[in-house]
């Protein structure tokens, strides 16, 4: 079966936010999740998105119909069992698949797990920013921001999508003061301009939430699932980055973040 | 080192000073430790060049087919052999099993047959004389093969009984070896004559067989003095220093593996009661860090160089040529302070000092209020080693009831001289359900094993059915396997007793009986299929099942889902209980454990397919563990499926095994060892018993498989213990290899 090049891109996904309030669409659940937030995570990967990242190693998680869906209590009391674990820094982080896709239910979600005294994070792509979003973001303890690009022309060939937005998310994250940790992925020939990594380095320099940035190394860990969906992975020829291109686009960030991790 | 010229500061008095009391000592004398790893130092020239010999001859040990060499000639007591040094200037704690370096002694009283068929697969002839004392005697492997029965012998030779201490001495014993330092042999001696004296009354048989236990371990003190002299040593007197104490426990433990080549032959928790003496030693300026960490490295250094001469057969069982030298390190006093001294991290280091390594079985007592810069050490040592295993402090001491505690074989609470353990392997789960599921037949070849079992009525499997079936196949097993343990340990206090580690245990100590049980996450996948999905059994012309289709999904043990973690609970209560209901010799009490040891590999090749849908010859996941690749939802969930298994049904211990590669524990190294501290904290709060930690990664396997002689001490933690990674066979290096890495990248 061949799919097309737009496939699915143009779904309403309106209705997964919407629809069944008390149950959110889930792609897998990690209850080992150590690389997306601090301490040991919960890591939901929520259903749907609307990039497509050429990199993406969750394309299953793009379609808004796809998934199983959850009770969003269950899920409180699958993270209630993992609480011992969290210890002081551990929490639950919504990654995805794109999470504000389902803001109002993560909303509920966030809004219980900080009655039983949980840590949250997003994880988030920075596609939407509207009043739904922003109460997300107010029970959002962490949010980790992915940055996919910042010269908005290659964020299009890398996303299919500006970055405009990512950039609005960033602006009101810092207005409201708390904390967030931008994610970078590094894909050798697509990420790894000097240039650009310089520009985003100026563009964020001055802004007091952002605790860290987090270079994630491209890797085709994702990339049997294309084919194995009928899609063609345009991006197979390329190799991770080496440890010294990691440790190049980590000196340019260290001029500007006070905190540059190699996730 | 400076010589002592007088003891400054006199111990604090207790009732340890009127009767044989070790726990009151340590626990007025203690300095326990809240700071971090900063202290520690490195190996001085002297450790290092005795190791290096040490790893010459294991070098040569692997290429002589794992055995460097046997004295054939001498029988194996406390004071058969010339004293054994690797290079005697260099040793400040000497003591070696035979005259030389990895010799291996004999020790016939188990089963002279199985002893002299080892010698021959090794190109070693068992002396005639040796062999001849054996028409006059009686060894514990003939007496105990006297006593059986048909129905014993046909759930031995099919497997649903294995590796029963019925040609092996059974081990688990540990003597509080402590003793010999704090009160030498001579106060030991004078407290066994009066506890002699005092059986009296109505000589029941119970009273006349203690006069003589009592009496043999009076000789074995005595002996102990001898092979004292031989060294050199006063054994005779309490140890005066750092230096005394630490030798003065190790002759105490070298007596025991002089006469004993038991399974398992744990240290106990030494390490606590020795850093009294270093600490006043250090505080009186009579040595210095150096010469402190130099006695733990070179006292660790005996303790891996400890053999025992086994036949192939038993390394199929116990892979890698274990000897579980269990120390137990850390924990918590009864009155709340930490048990952690400066020596449990000299012991921990030890494994940086000579590198990586199965022995001795480092175990840490975790519990949450453990000083942090402890927690963080262990962290680092078992992502930079994977070399230590961790228990449920606070659920072993009050469930069992004292802080003074060692730990029995791989996993098992074990009071210190004042309880005893016999051990008792385990039996095989799943082929138990088979039985239950082919009207008591053995599952690959028909041989009727139980009469009562009916016959099940369709194909397509009914819960209840099966469960009724399975669970009258445990009484059945349960009932054979009480009976043969009875046998076994009669036969081996008669034939083979311990005496120079009971000489340091009180006197008619209480026993528990360690019962085991294989395949647990074979038994709740299987049945949770049975009762979820739609499971059909497949039969051959004998009508014997050979394997299971399975339609539908069904919630799998691992993934923290109620509905088939409650089966496991089920399951290890009945079996329990079912214990319970039997007689047992010398009144020990009944414990449980859910391990596989190493066996996991062996245990799956000797059982047909299962309703989960593992297929015939597949290994069981080791211990406790979920089957592999079947804990989908990470290693949390995993790790939750595991805890809720009940400690009061398995006092004797549920193993759980958790390997990953160190990226999947974090980004950085400090992210690594602050989540594996959380990983642990969790656990022990979710109340699991025990958790190895491998952190490895695929890679380095790999290549230690195809390279061995690249890896000499590359070490990995397996069902309860540790053990050489090249030592295990290949089929077992696969099998480790391929078992679930947590990654989650
Ligand atoms: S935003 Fe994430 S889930 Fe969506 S396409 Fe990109 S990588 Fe994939």
């Amino acid at each position: 079966m061949q799919i097309p090049e737009n496939w699915l891109i143009h779904q309403d996904a309106t209705p997964l936010n919407e629809n069944d309030p008390d149950m959110l669409r889930v792609h897998s659940i990690e209850t080992f999740g150590t690389h997306d937030g601090p301490g040991i995570r919960m890591v939901i990967f929520a259903q749907g998105c609307q990039f497509r990242c050429l990199y993406c190693a969750n394309p299953d998680t793009w379609d808004v119909k796809g998934g199983t869906t959850k009770s969003i209590d269950e899920i409180v009391q699958m993270a209630i069992k993992e609480k011992p674990y969290f210890g002081k820094n551990g929490g639950v982080t919504v990654s995805g698949g794109e999470p504000t896709l389902q803001r109002s239910k993560l909303l509920q979600l966030f809004t219980k797990l900080h009655a039983h005294g949980i840590n949250t994070a997003l994880d988030s792509n920075g596609k939407l920013l509207n009043d739904e979003v922003k109460a997300l973001l107010s029970e959002t303890d962490y949010l980790l921001l992915d940055v996919k690009h910042f010269n908005d022309d290659w964020h299009h060939t890398l996303t299919a999508v500006s970055n405009q937005s990512v950039l609005k998310v960033a602006e009101y994250r810092e207005s409201t003061g708390k904390p967030m940790w931008l994610r970078y992925v590094l894909v050798p020939g697509y990420s790894d301009q000097e240039e650009y990594l310089h520009q985003l380095g100026a563009h964020f320099k001055n802004y007091l939430t952002i605790e860290k940035i987090e270079i994630q190394p491209y890797h085709l860990l994702g990339a049997h699932k294309w084919e194995a969906m009928g899609l063609e992975y345009k991006l197979k020829d390329i190799k991770p980055p080496t440890a010294e291109a990691l440790q190049k686009t980590a000196a340019i960030f260290k001029q500007y973040f006070k905190e540059v991790k190699i996730n | 080192m400076k010589t002592q010229e007088k003891i400054s500061v006199p111990f604090a008095e207790g009732a340890w000073k009127k009767a044989i009391n070790v726990k009151d000592f340590v626990r007025l004398n203690v300095t326990p430790f809240e700071g971090d790893a900063q202290f520690l130092t490195g190996p001085t020239h002297a450790t290092l060049q005795l190791w290096n010999t040490c790893l010459a001859a294991m070098k040569l040990e692997r290429e002589q087919n794992g055995c460097l060499d046997i004295d054939t000639e001498t029988i194996s007591t406390i004071t058969s052999h010339a004293p054994g040094f690797i290079e005697k200037d260099l040793e400040k704690i000497v003591g070696l099993q035979t005259d030389a370096l990895l010799k291996r002694a004999i020790k016939p009283f188990g089963g002279v047959r199985v002893v002299e068929g080892a010698a021959k697969e090794k190109g070693h002839l068992l002396s005639y004389k040796v062999k001849e004392v054996f028409d006059y005697v009686k060894d514990h492997n003939t007496a105990v093969f006297s006593a059986y029965d048909p129905e014993i012998l046909k759930f031995r030779s099919k497997g649903i009984l294995t590796g029963l201490p019925d040609n092996y001495a059974r081990g688990r014993i540990i003597g509080d070896y402590r003793r010999l330092a704090l009160y030498g042999a001579d106060a030991l001696i004078a407290a066994k004559q009066a506890d002699k004296l005092a059986i009296d009354g109505e000589l029941t048989e119970h009273q006349i067989r203690l006069r003589e236990e009592v009496s043999d371990q009076i000789g074995a003190l005595q002996s102990i003095k001898e092979m004292g002299a031989m060294y050199g040593l006063d054994l005779s007197r309490p140890a005066e220093n750092a230096q005394e104490a630490v030798q003065w426990v190790y002759m105490a433990y070298l007596a025991a593996v002089k006469e004993q080549d038991g399974a398992a032959m744990s240290l106990g928790n030494v390490s606590t009661f020795l850093d009294i003496f270093i600490e006043r030693d250090l505080a009186d300026d009579i040595i210095t860090e150096i010469d402190a960490q130099e006695l733990i490295d070179q006292f660790v250094m005996k303790l891996r160089v400890v053999r025992h001469l086994r036949p192939g057969a038993y390394d199929d069982i116990f892979a890698g040529d274990p000897t579980w030298v269990t120390e137990a390190i850390g924990g918590h006093f009864e009155d709340g302070r930490t048990k952690v001294t400066k020596t449990s991290f000299r012991f921990l280091q030890t494994l940086y000092n000579l590198g990586p390594s199965p022995e001795p079985n480092l175990t840490v007592l975790w519990n949450n209020e453990l000083p942090e810069g402890f927690k963080n050490f262990c962290a680092q040592v078992s992502i930079d080693t994977s070399s230590i295993q961790y228990e449920n402090d606070d659920l072993m001491r009050n469930a069992r009831g004292s802080d003074d505690y060692g730990i029995a074989c791989c996993v098992s609470y074990q009071e210190l001289g004042k309880r005893i353990q016999f051990f008792g392997a385990r039996a095989n789960l799943p082929k138990s359900l088979l039985l239950a599921l082919n009207a008591g037949r053995e599952e690959n070849e028909g041989t009727v094993i139980l009469k009562n079992i009916p016959a099940i009525k369709s194909d397509v499997l009914d819960y209840n059915e099966v469960l009724a079936n399975f669970k009258l196949a445990i009484k059945e097993v349960v009932r054979v396997y009480c009976k043969s343990m009875n046998i076994i340990h009669y036969m081996h206090d008669k034939y083979y007793y311990e005496k120079a580690q009971l000489a340091f245990i009180d006197t008619d100590p209480g026993i528990d009986i360690a019962y085991g049980a294989a395949g647990i996450s074979i038994i709740a996948d299987s049945l949770a299929a049975i009762k979820y999905a739609k499971v059909t059994a497949v039969r051959n012309e004998l009508g014997l099942t050979t394997g299971f289709e399975i339609e539908g999904s069904y919630p799998k043990y691992g993934n923290d889902n109620d509905n088939v973690d409650v089966i496991a609970q089920e399951i290890s209560e009945f079996f329990f209980n079912e214990l319970n209901t039997h007689k047992t010799y010398k009144n020990a009490k009944p414990t449980m454990s859910l391990l596989t040891i190493t066996s996991n590999v062996m245990y799956g090749k000797m059982t047909g397919a299962t309703p989960d849908g593992r297929l015939a010859g597949e290994p069981f996941a080791p211990g406790a563990n979920p089957m592999h690749g079947r804990d989908t939802n990470g290693a949390i969930a995993s790790l939750n499926s595991v805890a809720k298994l009940e400690y009061r049904y398995a006092q004797d211990g549920i193993s759980n095994t958790m390997s990953m590669v160190a990226k999947s524990l974090g980004a950085t190294p400090t992210d690594q060892t602050l989540n594996l501290v959380a990983v642990l904290d969790g656990y022990f709060a979710k109340k699991g018993h025990h958790l190895n930690v491998n952190v490895l990664n695929r890679e380095t396997l790999m290549d230690a498989y195809e390279h061995p002689e690249k890896y000499p001490q590359l070490t990995i933690r397996v069902s309860g213990y540790a053990v050489n990674f090249i030592r295990l066979s290949k089929s077992h290096q696969l099998e480790v290899i391929a078992r679930t890495f947590h990654e989650n990248m």
